[in-house]
């Protein structure tokens, strides 16, 4: 069914179709929309599911995490301040060896208060064990949800997901997004059914205390889950391109890479944008290329590794900041690089945080930035962008 | 003689529990009353590692265990699973400490009760962090030594009264909360299996003496119990959709006949033991004035 | 005994039972019970912390490997016919 909807009402269409079954959640701008159709498409019985209204982000995820050891599939779905608020559970989940999926709508972090997108609050949860997918549009939100279910319930996975929409320009802009058939979704997405859940009648202890002497294995047992995930979500994808007929790219999106010289890598809704000013560029003789980071855990190692040996420069555009380092995604991508065959040229532009807008124009003047960096070397690998009070021009 | 109380065990020996642990009865005396049909949901506190280490359990039940402030949303999220699941005539339990209930956990606790979740929590509360090695919670009784309220040069202790947990409990409007005593273990069974029968949340405080912690030789963990009771200290009551009713009146004995049991307490001056007396007195009056106004 | 990797659930899950570990080893004084005492009141039986004790034909008997020695079934016992002893002891 071709519909006009939200980011925010495509994730709720997502755990709909999903048939999640426990959905615990907490209100926060810009998620709230997700959270009110769910409670209405339970209200009206559309979606079979318990919905506890919990009185804290911390407490959303807590109560998942227990009703899915207790077999049921769970869904919620928070934005910055409650996403950090959640990090010590975030953990739990994950180590837990949990199958949770959690729309987080990006969203600034406090102080200064903002409500407006940048991926600060989702990069600060990359050691926290869970999946993450950032998405570029409305119809990906919806898809990757039912994606990640099939992807982290299998035997080999079991580890939570979280779904990452821009604040506002995903989450409250309207796309046309494709609602599949719900037939055609049980078809591809079975019931979850867990080999180990607790239940009464089995005296089992979930999630006890373990000695230095075990400890490490359990962790060890999680890498490989995670391992896994990178393959699993490339067949997951096949097939749900098979089923539906669309995929989205893979774990890296790449965009007219093949021939290109100069690369952009970046995450979220700005790829959208940049896709258009590839084109406008290429239109215009310049070999640039896009590289869209879908999934930031698994982080697509290999994936980066070929690239990085093909181009001269690869720009890499964080909407976060890692004080003390430099920009999370950048510092990844250039690990992945080091043991590329030829090591490109790389520099790293932090724009667009707290909502700040990232123009055509600013994209343009990063790749001209970068093209001329990829021949004569960066004279600072880190440059923040349109920040007022700086030399540089970017508008 | 038959036994006064259930004879079937749910809980192993070997726990790792001291020698004395009052918190170990409680959970013995629980389940006792609830029987097979429990979900146990314990988060961070002394119980979450006396069924020792992986893969030891001392529950004969099955056993959630959880981060430190989760319980009241654990037992939500297990409620809602099974309910939609079809599970049926399974109790809900949230077993926590004093601290994970009225201090990190009382948030959670809080949400839970307010939603009518249907679950039991039971709150073991040997009045401090004990798992951490004695620190002050907000059930720490005035006038107590604890490691983070030490007597020092200063004679220091815990000057701030008590929590009233139960008293938080009946402002949330729930069906059944009462207090319960492990020297009293006929009364303890009868609560509980009271509580099973009743549908929404249901809160039980017991007191569960601390041999380490309340610095008391672990063989007087019973009559130590038996002295909160009969002093007022702990008075045995129940509250049944909001009304109080007394279940077991106590000796009326003077409180430094509890206090002296305790090495806790043994800094305290004449003065002060009296100014304790005078407030259990108080307390005790209110209550008995609660059940007589039926609020 | 560490466990490989391959040989552990993927969580935690504690399903054996406790008595694998003998607390008795802790005790530094020992109950000894006077059978003939004995009023088979079931007293001690129902304030053990650690359902150490079990009755048999009414009267106690202590699992020495898991008495942890607490006393508190001397202590409460209203025929006094239970004694601690220093362990180590007759």
């Amino acid at each position: 069914m071709r519909s006009v909807m939200t980011g925010n009402y495509a994730s709720a269409y997502g755990a709909k179709l999903a048939r999640a079954e426990v959905i615990a959640a907490y209100p926060i701008t810009p998620q709230t929309s997700i959270v009110e159709k769910l409670a209405d498409f339970v209200a009206t019985g559309e979606l079979d599911a318990k919905f506890i209204p919990v009185e804290s982000e911390h407490s959303a995820m807590a109560a998942c995490i227990a009703a899915e050891t207790a077999g049921a599939r769970t869904y919620t779905a928070t934005s910055s301040q409650g996403l950090t608020l959640m990090h010590e559970v975030l953990m739990w989940a994950s180590g837990a060896r949990l199958p949770i999926v959690m729309t987080n709508v990006a969203r600034a972090m406090a102080p200064p208060w903002s409500v407006w997108v940048d991926h600060m609050d989702s990069v600060a949860q990359r050691d926290t064990g869970w999946l993450q997918f950032f998405c570029q549009d409305n119809q990906e939100v919806l898809d990757t949800i039912i994606m990640a279910y099939k992807v982290c319930e299998n035997a080999a996975v079991m580890l939570p997901a979280m779904i990452i929409e821009d604040a506002f320009i995903l989450s409250h802009t309207s796309e046309p997004v494709d609602v599949p058939d719900q037939q055609l979704v049980d078809s591809f997405l079975p019931a979850y059914a867990p080999e180990l859940k607790i239940e009464p009648g089995k005296a089992m202890g979930f999630g006890s205390l373990v000695k230095p002497d075990q400890y490490m294995e359990f962790r060890y047992k999680a890498m490989l889950g995670m391992r896994e995930a990178h393959d699993r979500y490339l067949r997951v994808e096949q097939q749900f391109k098979s089923v539906f007929g669309r995929d989205h790219g893979g774990l890296l999106d790449r965009y007219r890479c093949g021939d290109a010289e100069v690369v952009l890598v970046c995450a979220g809704s700005v790829a959208a944008t940049a896709r258009e000013v590839v084109d406008a560029m290429r239109a215009k003789g310049t070999r640039v290329g896009l590289a869209r980071i879908k999934a930031f855990r698994p982080f697509p190692q290999e994936e980066f590794k070929e690239l990085a040996s093909k181009v001269e420069g690869i720009a890499v555009l964080d909407r976060s900041y890692t004080f003390g380092a430099a920009g999370a995604m950048f510092s990844e991508v250039k690990a992945a690089a080091y043991s590329a065959h030829r090591k490109p040229v790389m520099k790293n532009y932090i724009a667009g945080l707290g909502g700040r807008d990232i123009t055509p124009k600013i994209l343009e003047r990063i790749f001209a930035d970068m093209i001329v960096v990829s021949k004569r070397g960066a004279e600072d690998e880190v440059e923040w962008v349109d920040v007022a009070g700086l030399p540089r021009r970017w508008r | 003689m038959p036994t006064t109380i259930p004879e079937e065990e749910f809980t192993y020996p070997g726990s790792t529990g001291c020698p004395g642990c009052g918190a170990n009865l409680v959970m013995r005396y629980m389940l006792k009353a609830l029987g097979e049909r429990t979900i146990v949901s314990i988060p961070a506190c002394c119980w979450a590692v006396m069924p020792g280490y992986w893969p030891s359990n001392c529950l004969k039940v099955p056993l959630l265990y959880t981060a430190f402030e989760a319980t009241g949303a654990a037992i939500s999220g297990l409620r809602a699973a099974l309910d939609l699941k079809g599970v049926k005539d399974v109790t809900v339990v949230g077993f926590a400490g004093d601290g994970g209930t009225v201090d990190i956990g009382l948030q959670a606790l809080s949400g839970a009760a307010e939603r009518r979740t249907d679950a039991i929590y039971v709150m073991y509360d040997n009045e401090a962090y004990m798992n951490t090695g004695i620190q002050r919670s907000g059930s720490t009784p005035w006038g107590a030594w604890t490691t983070t309220t030490p007597v020092g040069t200063t004679h220091g202790f815990k000057h701030e009264p008590k929590k009233d947990i139960m008293a938080i409990m009946q402002a949330h409007r729930i069906p059944y909360a009462a207090t319960v005593s492990v020297a009293h273990p006929e009364d303890f069974v009868k609560k509980i299996a009271k509580a099973k029968d009743i549908k929404g949340f249901r809160f039980i405080h017991a007191l569960a003496p601390c041999p380490p912690g309340w610095r008391m030789n672990p063989m007087h963990t019973i009559e130590v119990a038996k002295l909160a009771v009969d002093t007022h200290i702990f008075p045995l009551y129940e509250i049944v959709d909001g009304q109080v009713t007394i279940t077991r009146k106590g000796k009326g004995l003077p409180v430094s006949e509890y206090l002296k049991l305790q090495g806790r307490f043994s800094h305290l001056t004449p003065e002060e033991i009296e100014a304790i007396q005078k407030a259990v007195d108080a307390q005790w009056q209110n209550l008995l004035a609660k059940e007589k106004s039926g609020t | 005994m560490t466990k490989s990797y391959e040989e552990i659930p993927l969580t935690p899950i504690s399903d054996s039972p406790s008595t694998i570990t003998i607390t008795g080893l802790w005790r530094v004084m020992r109950p000894v019970v006077d059978a003939k005492k004995c009023k088979k009141c079931t007293i001690c039986w129902k304030f053990c912390p650690d359902a150490a004790i079990k009755l048999v034909d009414g009267v106690p008997v202590i699992d020495l490997q898991y008495c942890k020695g607490c006393g508190i079934c001397s202590f409460e016992c209203p025929a006094k016919c239970i004694t601690m002893v220093k362990e180590g002891d007759q």
